[in-house]
């Protein structure tokens, strides 16, 4: 699904990934752990189409499709979904009339017929109840006055109503309480199928004892340095990155 | 697939031309260039007016040549020609029609063409269309209907001649001739208007519109409207403007003046989409307005305005709160665009007891337009226990156009309170980007921004205004990116 290969790039002249290769599979859990400045945001935010950074060398292939010629929105469309480490605040704008915008642009690309608002409706409530969230959250501007749980939360609910084919979720457990870690996770894992896959950015190994990851990926100074399973990350609990 | 950068964004938006540019043909009964005695004369005997109104027109006019046009604001455009200007232009089929099969059928296309169906509107809305083409009233719909509650909804030259008393009570009392220069120009030659009363303990049932239309190539409208509200009445009045495109400026200089007694409320909306120029900043309307209103006791009185066009707009709806305990209220969306420049902004005067004033401002620049809010707010010393609240809010597409606030606040005694909030903020690439990874382009994602952030405003409009008005955000910044 996703074949990332020898990716060089730079910010502001300086580079950041040096020769990062990465390969995902339909139905795969990826972790990606790493210390600070290794990389991990900036992986993500390249799958996603962001433009501040300049890709110097390499490949980005995503479902026979080579990514790098496409716009962030495009790439949406596609099925990729970048759950934000810090959400954006668009005032003024509620959750439910961003959702609908979205979910439409999806549609009328996919050239499938839009929901109707009450159809619409429907499909958001059932999502809310997933993360326990109440529908009063539906008419909040977006992110405006969130908390750090909400906010996360949204990114999530917004992953539910997308139903991506590869979900980034960059840090989602930053800023969450145990309780809403584990009601984050539990939605992500209700997410889950055959044929979805995730990349899972985190610091801490504690979230992966609520999503157990198929691979982890140690990234350091803008390269995969170790590469295991589940255990790989209880390892680095342990020993911490400089034990590897 | 191209790639899209906010340089572009912005750059593509300034590339946008304006929708509603064509000139109708309609049949109009023009007079010659120029400003003198005896074209105010002339104006004054093609609308058969009697002889206190000719008399009140030359004594502006004498007012006028004795004054200049204001220099204080933050606009900068040629000196205006007064004598290169066509005062008075009116369909020749005028006068009274008691329905659109009578109106010149030119006409009902030009309407049709801005998506302004007078009968959809009274079928759907049950608005009443007051149609200002050129400074003469075509068209009046619902009369009827509103005279059985003693309601005035005409033209002013109609009222002149109707209800003389009324008028001459009124005219002038709120927007005296020697205001501003502005002012005593469309006292000497204002050619046509709505004329709106309520009388006690009214509430109007029905949105009152006007849509006016410049419309007679290098004619200046000047616009002259009046409303008055009686004791515990209540009016909602709706003014929409679209323009079509002219290679030179046009002088726009209207006076709205409102009254509201003890008690009433009066809330007025407007959409001003004149047209703006072309990207260059070539042609467009000068609008220069006086708007003001007078809030007896408990009174309100509301301005809400959507301002998307015209080349320069200079104007300032203001309230003057002489009874205890009344309300003024400002709300205002302004955006510029290409080489625009607005300078808008409210006065709340506050001389009653107890007396409140909110203002609501969003500025939205782009291209290499400008945009100023200039407000006052002046609490006089008897005026005790009063309050104001204001927010003004800048938003920037671009990095070549600016935004500027201009508050003057005067509070003379100890009791009341004014607060003042302001912000300027700028559409930002994380925002885009964010709107983009949920599959929504770049435009989309303007639009919803940009409405957003004018919801405060939208909602304070009427129902069909506010989406009329959304729409014209969306036209004004549409076909911004590729």
């Amino acid at each position: 699904m996703l074949k990332i290969k020898n990716l060089h790039c730079n910010i502001n002249s300086i580079p950041v990934l040096k020769g990062l290769n990465l390969t995902i599979n339909p139905g795969e859990v990826h972790a990606i752990m790493g210390p600070n400045g290794s990389g991990k945001s900036t992986l993500a935010s390249i799958i996603a189409g962001n433009e501040n950074y300049e890709i110097t060398q390499g490949s980005i292939n995503f479902s026979n499709n080579d990514l790098l010629d496409f716009s962030p929105e495009e790439r949406s469309h596609l099925g990729i979904f970048l759950s934000f480490q810090y959400p954006v605040e668009i005032p003024g704008v509620s959750v439910s009339n961003f959702i609908k915008t979205a979910v439409n642009e999806h549609k009328k690309i996919n050239n499938s017929k839009e929901l109707t608002s009450t159809e619409l409706l429907k499909l958001m409530k059932s999502n809310l109840k997933l993360l326990d969230m109440d529908p009063s959250f539906l008419s909040r501007s977006m992110n405006d006055g969130f908390s750090g749980g909400e906010k996360k939360r949204n990114e999530i609910f917004q992953l539910a109503m997308l139903q991506p084919k590869l979900s980034i979720l960059d840090e989602i457990d930053s800023g969450l309480d145990i309780d809403a870690l584990r009601v984050v996770a539990a939605g992500v894992n209700k997410l889950r199928s055959d044929s979805n896959s995730f990349i899972i950015i985190t610091h801490y190994q504690r979230l992966l004892n609520y999503i157990s990851p198929d691979f982890v990926h140690v990234l350091n100074d803008g390269k995969i340095v170790k590469s295991g399973d589940a255990k790989l990350a209880l390892e680095l609990e342990e020993k911490g990155y400089d034990g590897l | 697939m191209e790639k899209k950068d906010e340089k572009k964004i912005i750059a593509e938006i300034t590339e946008q031309s304006y929708k509603y540019g064509f000139v109708s043909k309609l049949d109009s009964d023009t007079i010659d260039k120029g400003l003198n005695e005896d074209t105010i004369k002339l104006i004054s005997q093609k609308k058969g007016e009697p002889e206190w109104m000719l008399e009140k027109r030359l004594n502006a006019f004498k007012l006028l040549k004795t004054m200049k046009p204001p220099n204080w604001a933050n606009l900068k455009f040629d000196e205006i020609d007064l004598q290169n200007i066509i005062y008075y232009s009116a369909p020749k089929k005028k006068a009274s029609l008691k329905s659109l099969d009578e109106a010149d059928p030119e006409l009902l296309k030009t309407l049709n063409k801005l998506g302004i169906s007078i009968e959809e509107q009274k079928r759907l809305t049950g608005v009443a269309v007051d149609v200002v083409i050129d400074s003469v009233s075509v068209s009046t719909s619902f009369k009827e209907k509103l005279s059985e509650l003693g309601i005035i909804f005409c033209s002013i030259s109609e009222a002149i001649k109707k209800y003389p008393e009324l008028v001459k009570k009124y005219i002038g009392t709120v927007v005296p001739p020697k205001d501003n220069f502005f002012a005593a120009l469309n006292s000497a030659v204002f050619s046509d208007g709505s004329f709106c009363f309520i009388p006690k303990g009214v509430k109007c049932p029905m949105e009152l519109s006007t849509y006016f239309r410049i419309n007679e190539a290098g004619t200046g409208q000047f616009e002259r409207t009046l409303i008055i509200a009686e004791e515990n009445s209540f009016v909602s009045y709706l003014e929409g403007c679209t323009a079509p495109q002219r290679d030179e400026n046009q002088l726009h200089a209207a006076i709205v003046e409102l009254i509201a007694l003890d008690s009433a409320e009066i809330k007025y909306s407007t959409v001003q989409n004149w047209y703006p120029g072309d990207k260059d900043g070539k042609g467009g309307v000068y609008n220069f307005v006086t708007k003001r209103g007078i809030a007896h006791k408990k009174a309100k009185i509301s301005w809400t305005q959507v301002e998307t066009g015209s080349s320069i707009t200079w104007k300032y709806p203001s309230c003057i709160l002489k009874g205890d305990d009344s309300i003024g209220e400002f709300f205002s969306i302004a955006v510029t665009n290409n080489y625009q420049q607005a300078d808008t902004g409210t006065k709340m005067i506050h001389l009653g007891n107890r007396t409140k004033s909110t203002i609501i401002s969003k500025g939205i620049s782009a291209g290499n337009s400008n945009s100023s809010y200039r407000g006052l707010v002046q609490i006089n010393r008897q005026a005790k226990n009063s309050r104001n609240f204001s927010q003004c809010d800048s938003l920037l597409m671009g990095n070549k156009c600016g935004a500027h606030t201009f508050p003057y606040i005067k509070v003379r005694n100890k009791s009341s309170v004014v607060e003042h909030e302001a912000t300027t903020s700028k559409i930002g690439e994380d925002q885009l980007f964010y709107c983009n990874q949920r599959g929504i382009g770049n435009e989309e994602s303007i639009a919803l921004i940009v409405n957003g952030y004018c919801k405060d405003i939208l909602q304070k409009l009427p129902m069909e205004f506010a989406i009329e008005a959304k729409k014209l955000l969306e036209i004004t910044l549409e076909d911004s990116v590729g």
